[in-house]
């Protein structure tokens, strides 16, 4: 049985007075791996245990394959979950937690027998089935998570920062096997996250959450060429951005620099990747002057810090190799399609 | 140093028994004599023998020391739940309630319930006898069970949900299996409790209900030093091999759970 279709349809869910899920809609087609991106307390695990049945929305509708799941209680949905705590039930082996789903399913034992095994081969811990939890390292305790989750066969696979209790080397590893086991069985996956290198290595798809509602959910590229919001681009890392005015069509800032743009008049952030900004030899059209007043070989790159106003700084990434002193006048480009508008949010 | 600690706190234990093992199988034992100047077997032989119902004691007694855990335990369970998990509007309250019956003199509440225990037949009775033993038992068996809860990790009930678990298997494989020193703590505790319950047993029991314990304080009565010695090393004896069974579930660890030291 392969992955379903899920859909979360303007999905709301308040502790109080606060929002912990503001109005989120999003789909997951079939099979896919999408990764909830956010800063923690952005409602992404809330979100989770929505669709897992943990907690039930105030408004909007839960759906797997076109058909609503909020009345099916959690033990009966489809959907497999695994949280940040392994949380294997100490009184019992490595062979029995992964059992367990299968022995409230009523299989019959040998059945789970064969299943178990076969699962913690899957995993990579074949050795491993009669050990008591208590004995597992961290890595091996969120691998018999996973295969608990994974020999139900599930139709959606929900993971809530499943490795963030593991050191940086294991993570990596855990991801690739993450990726492996859904590649296998085509399980409709939604992992949350906080680490965008995480959903960037994992994901097929992003789905980006910010104070409780969803901003952008696209492919990884597309949240670094064109974000969707000022705050995505913010939490993508763009560090550059640069108020200024449309009007007519065109965005001008104090400097001189201008660009074509598609908002409506008014005042208006442009922001731009460092790695974007190209330095060039002559000023033209798409070029802003400034002077470094700072450069540092940063492995992969310089990184350089440009004044272009009294108080205004651009970051760029400059190839290594390339000359660039501090005190030097420099011109840079800032390709239009590299860059990306929005109206400025209204200050109080 | 450990060691040492446990060897002291065994001794302290068992010590007394010994003067009364002594006693049991004394046939003479005078003053300044260190131990007995001869040796008799007739104390024991009187705990076997019928017409001194000894035995029907020891049954009496299990049976309701039994019947009482297991109810405190039940009713102690959900109680310790409540207490332990949720922070609900007079909690506080709640907690001295049930705590109020160790607090009140117990001899009082059940005078007073007596009352009510004859209009309903229940006195004189071992049900009746079952009954107002849960009055001492069980505030300690929710105590027990509150600090348990309050040390639980609920998650693995949410987690055990996702598996496919419903509540009643909720219960059955994960809570109860993973609260399953506590629930030994709260057995033995209140077995024990009702195993040397004397006055509640006394005045509902009106006499007719004989549990070890009135045994025991009719042979204390009488001049008979070897067969009360003998009657006492029974009623010491099986809540000693209780411990000792109970043991190997009471570790480092399940300690931790019961939570000693929370409240």
């Amino acid at each position: 049985m392969s992955g379903a279709d899920v859909e979360v349809i303007e999905v709301s869910k308040h502790y109080g007075a606060v929002a912990a899920v503001d109005d989120v809609s999003l789909r997951l087609s079939p099979g896919s791996l999408t990764a909830l991106l956010g800063p923690s307390g952005c409602g992404k695990s809330t979100t989770l245990s929505l669709v897992a049945g943990l907690h039930h929305p105030d408004s909007g509708d839960v759906c797997v394959d076109g058909g609503s799941i909020l009345a099916v209680p959690a033990e009966r949905r489809p959907v497999a979950l695994v949280v940040q705590k392994p949380l294997l039930f100490p009184h019992l082996t490595v062979a029995q937690n992964v059992a367990f789903g299968l022995r409230m399913r009523r299989v019959d034992r040998r059945r789970r027998g064969q299943l178990v095994a076969e699962m913690l081969d899957r995993v990579q811990l074949p050795d491993l089935a009669d050990r008591r939890v208590g004995e597992l390292s961290g890595g091996q305790e969120q691998r018999v998570a996973l295969a608990r989750a994974l020999v139900l066969k599930p139709r959606v696979l929900l993971l809530d920062e499943p490795f963030s209790q593991l050191d940086a080397g294991l993570r990596v590893q855990m991801r690739a096997l993450v990726r492996r086991l859904h590649d296998e069985s085509d399980v409709t996956t939604l992992f949350v996250t906080h680490d965008q290198g995480e959903a960037l290595d994992v994901a097929d798809t992003i789905a980006l959450m910010l104070h409780g509602r969803l901003v952008g959910h696209d492919e990884p590229e597309a949240f670094y060429r064109r974000p969707p919001s000022l705050a995505a681009a913010r939490f993508f890392g763009v560090t550059n951005e640069l108020s200024g005015w449309v009007r007519g069509r065109s965005f001008a800032h104090r400097t001189g620099l201008v660009l074509p743009a598609d908002l409506p008049d008014g005042a208006a952030v442009l922001v731009v990747r460092p790695e974007s900004i190209e330095v060039v030899e002559h000023g033209g059209t798409e070029t802003v002057a400034g002077t470094v007043i700072m450069a540092r070989f940063a492995g992969t790159h310089i990184a350089v810090e440009v004044e272009i106003e009294a108080g205004e700084t651009l970051d760029v990434h400059v190839p290594v190799g390339q000359n660039i002193a501090i005190g030097s006048r420099v011109h840079l480009r800032l390709p239009r399609h590299a860059c990306t508008m929005f109206e400025a949010e209204a200050r109080a | 140093m450990r060691r040492a600690f446990l060897g002291l706190l065994l001794a302290g234990l068992l010590l007394p028994v010994v003067p009364l093992a002594l006693w049991a199988i004394s046939g003479t034992w005078r003053y300044p004599d260190l131990l007995p100047s001869d040796v008799t077997t007739r104390g024991l032989h009187l705990l076997v023998d019928p017409r001194t119902r000894v035995l029907d004691g020891l049954v009496t007694s299990t049976v309701i020391g039994a019947a009482v855990a297991s109810l405190a335990c039940l009713i102690g369970f959900p109680a310790g739940r409540a207490l332990g998990l949720y922070r609900f509007r007079g909690r506080r309250v709640v907690q001295f309630l049930l705590l109020a019956p160790v607090i009140v003199p117990g001899l009082a509440v059940a005078l007073g319930i007596q009352v009510f225990f004859v209009r309903f037949g229940l006195s004189d009775t071992a049900v009746g006898v079952i009954l107002v033993q849960l009055m001492p038992t069980v505030p300690y068996a929710a105590t027990v069970f509150g600090a348990a809860f309050a040390n639980l990790d609920v998650d693995y009930e949410q987690q055990a949900r996702t598996l496919g678990a419903g509540p009643v298997r909720i219960l059955l494989f994960v809570t109860v299996p993973l609260l399953r020193p506590a629930i030994v703590v709260a057995a033995l505790l209140t077995f024990l409790i009702s195993w040397s319950e004397y006055v509640l047993t006394l005045l509902v029991g009106g006499g007719q209900v004989k549990t070890l314990p009135l045994l025991l304080f009719a042979s204390i009565s009488s001049s008979d030093t070897t067969a009360a010695a003998a009657l006492a090393l029974l009623v010491v004896g099986p809540p000693l091999l209780l411990l000792i069974a109970a043991a190997p579930f009471l570790n480092g660890r399940s300690s931790a759970m019961v939570g000693v030291g929370r409240l």
